[in-house]
């Protein structure tokens, strides 16, 4: 038995959802859409599952989340739905509750957030709603667990029952009730073919949903008529068809507030609210105090609690590393085979997973800010800066992310409702120059420009992030210029984050991030072993310079001779940087037969100043690690559009380390 | 009574929507979100840097720039727009 679990954005459906849920969720794609719906079993319910939908406002085919919601319903036909309404916002949760009525399928509301209500002195006359709206109503608290068992058995029976909503005729006589009632027996045999809810489908062809007049295939004298109907009702009633509709289920929705719900005009959420807003949304704190937050969030992340668990499992995955090279030593394994298990398998996998606790605190930090409900407040803040490189306020969140790990960045640009947004803001991220390139740059910087580090640092971030910033300009005005998506966003009330949520996401996206690390990265691991381990004919090599990997380090070489940079050792080390951006240093080192220590003073003989400033602006620009590209990979959905990404980001860095090493050769 | 359009209308002035203009998805989600002729607004807030605005309908908040609130004409009692001014 297939449950959908349907209602707005901030009404608390994916509390809901984890309720009823626990951990056992998997993420689901149903065929023919992009956008990921999460499913789960119900627990101590046998063979009920539970699908969370995207959060939606309406049922307007304008945002992909809209269309899975409405296409989910349409064609997967669950047993049931529970529609999730905040009874504290009613009017404008309602308003989605009576499209879904229409859609004829067995439904229940869940009136969320009820605790809320009754504190602030508010009441429901739960009878006389469900009476009014012909389904059945249940109360619930989905943060405090508070009636969800009675609904989720309530659930059940209707979708056994298989018990319609009760046929409401809510419009009021007039203009749009002649108008609605003649669309529908205009179009009702078709609309029976399809397989279409009538009365659904007579609303959706007033409102122009050419969606829904495709699965209705009517013929040109049908249109006509339903479009003199709809004039004709126009002009009667003074309003556009879509204001006539909205107004329509609006004045309905009011009358039936009025009759059922009690509630208290101010409540204590809202005035705590507006008390946090003064500060954090304040004309001249709004901005400060949001980078201090970011910066908050950074320290802790990179500096203290993710760095710390990230060193303790590092040093863990060493010392199993140790256990079992020892181990097959002992076993007398064929030393090959050895090295691919530990130098290929255990290094390559064991230093992207030492990455997974910086991002599971990273994740913790951020589920926080959105579930208070701060991140709102963000963009609002942000919208009109980010407004100018043509993004909106959302995008600021993946690209301060950016300067920490391009990987959890890209993952956040999960959250953005515009897909232009979000392709352009994840184009965007590689451009922040991550924290595994610091290792780099302070070995370049101290080698050649001891006395200006910190200015060469500060020049590679700025630098970055502003090419980012022209670029992601000029997109948006060729490439990525589409309808801008309406900006239209709700600012909830401060909540208190569900600490069940939070636990929840993190490991959502730890499981997440640890199925890539064994399947795309443990590929690539393998492959470059391979690459360096073997020469062409497929003999281990004893020196590294005999390898396959040195031999397409030599094939590029001269595509590196415009920059200066026509040396096997240093073209290997950025292709090596690609497993991780640690790996350009270490691999240098190793090729230059030094540790890392005396890295700096050999590196003379392979740069002079100017070559060695494009040979970072290379790396800050190239592309990412595996790990980002297989993140990328897995956002945009296309692996040709992932191989563009990749040859343009390339390209961009050979065109500005080359321009870099002209203008410094000329300078230095 | 006067009559403005939305990004005018001052901080706390209650008001009404008398029509709501623009086309395509930016008015269906307008008139989605509750924001039809007759309802009450005001406006609660401006971002730091002077846009989008925050208004208040139907007990609550949401964020709108302000060339969508450019749109949306509204019209304030007398008595309050005096009370500001």
């Amino acid at each position: 038995m297939i449950i959908g679990l349907v209602g707005n954005q901030n009404c608390g459906k994916t509390a809901l959802f984890n309720q009823l849920t626990g951990a056992k969720q998997r993420v689901g794609n149903f065929p023919g859409v992009t956008v990921e719906q999460k499913i789960g079993p119900v627990k101590g319910k046998m063979g009920i599952e539970v699908v969370d939908l995207p959060g939606i406002y309406s049922l307007r085919p304008y945002t992909s989340e809209e269309i899975v919601t409405r296409d989910f319903i349409l064609n997967e036909k669950p047993d049931a739905i529970i529609n999730i309404v905040d009874v504290t916002n009613i009017e404008r949760n309602l308003y989605l509750t009576l499209q879904l009525l229409e859609m004829r399928i067995p439904m229940v509301l869940a009136l969320n957030m009820m605790d809320e209500l009754r504190n602030n002195g508010g009441s429901v006359d739960i009878a006389k709603m469900s009476a009014l709206l012909g389904i059945p109503v249940v109360p619930i608290s989905a943060i405090k667990n508070e009636g969800i068992a009675e609904l989720m058995q309530i659930t059940a029976k209707t979708a056994e029952t298989k018990a319609l909503p009760r046929q409401i005729d809510y419009c009021p006589p007039g203009p749009i009730h002649r108008c609605i009632h003649a669309v529908a027996h205009l179009i009702e045999d078709h609309a029976e073919q399809a397989d279409i809810p009538t009365r659904f489908a007579a609303i959706k062809m007033i409102e122009n949903d050419p969606a829904i007049a495709s699965r209705l295939a009517l013929n040109q004298n049908e249109l006509e008529s339903i479009e003199h109907i709809i004039v004709e009702m126009e002009t009667e009633l003074g309003l556009d068809r879509n204001a006539a509709i909205a107004e329509m289920r609006y004045n309905f929705i009011e009358s039936v507030s009025r009759a059922t719900v009690k509630r208290s005009n101010e409540s204590k959420e809202y005035l705590r609210s507006v008390r946090i807003d003064k500060i954090m949304t304040n004309k001249y704190l709004g901005i400060p105090i949001f980078l201090l937050i970011m910066l908050a969030v950074f320290m802790l992340t990179f500096n203290v609690i993710g760095a710390y668990l990230s060193d303790l499992l590092a040093a863990g995955i060493d010392w199993l590393t140790t256990v079992v090279d020892n181990a097959l030593t002992a076993y007398g394994l064929n030393p090959l085979v050895q090295s691919l298990i530990i130098d290929g398998i255990f290094a390559g996998v064991g230093s992207v997973l030492s990455f997974l606790p910086i991002i599971v605190t990273l994740f913790f930090f951020l589920s926080i800010l959105e579930d208070t409900g701060y991140i709102a407040r963000v963009v609002f803040v942000m919208d009109k800066l980010l407004r100018k490189i043509g993004l909106s306020g959302r995008s600021i969140v993946p690209m301060l992310l950016g300067f920490g790990c391009s990987v959890p960045a890209i993952m956040a640009t999960r959250t953005l409702p515009s897909e232009r947004d979000r392709k352009l803001s994840i184009l965007l991220v590689p451009f922040m120059s991550c924290s595994a390139k610091i290792p780099i740059y302070a070995v370049f910087a101290s080698a050649f420009f001891s006395t200006h580090r910190a200015l060469v640092m500060m020049g590679l971030y700025v630098g970055g992030a502003a090419l980012g910033i022209l670029i992601i300009w000029l997109l948006g005005r060729t490439a990525f210029r589409g309808q801008p998506v309406p900006f239209v966003l709700e600012l909830p009330n401060y909540r208190f984050p569900s600490m069940k949520s939070v636990l929840l996401l993190m490991w959502e996206r730890a499981r997440d991030f640890m199925h890539r690390a064994f399947t795309v990265i443990l590929m690539a691991t393998i492959v470059v072993w391979m690459l360096q381990t073997f020469d062409i004919r497929l003999n281990p090599v004893a020196d590294s310079s005999d390898s396959l990997l040195a031999l397409g380090g030599r094939l590029i070489t001269p595509l590196f001779a415009p920059l200066g940079l026509a040396d096997w050792r240093i073209t290997t080390s950025l292709i090596s940087g690609l497993i991780a951006k640690e790996a350009v240093v270490s691999t240098l080192g190793v090729l230059m037969n030094t540790g890392v220590e005396q890295l700096g003073t050999v590196l003379g003989q392979l740069f002079t100043p100017a070559t060695a400033i494009g040979f970072l602006v290379f790396t800050l620009l190239y592309t990412p690690c595996v790990a980002a590209i297989a993140a990328v990979r897995r956002e945009l959905g296309s692996r040709a559009k992932t191989a563009a990404v990749i040859i343009a980001q390339c390209g961009v860095a050979w065109l500005c380390a080359l321009i870099a090493k002209l203008v410094f050769g000329l300078i230095l | 009574m006067s009559t403005m359009t939305l990004d005018l209308l001052p901080l706390g002035v209650p008001a009404r929507i008398i029509t709501v203009g623009g086309n395509g998805a930016l008015r269906c989600r307008l008139l989605d979100m509750g924001l039809i002729p007759r309802t009450q607004v005001q406006v609660k807030k401006v971002a730091p840097l002077g846009d989008p605005i925050v208004i208040n309908l139907r007990g609550y908040e949401m964020t709108i720039r302000k060339e969508d609130a450019r749109m949306i004409v509204v019209e304030t009692e007398v008595d309050s727009l005096k009370a500001v001014v």
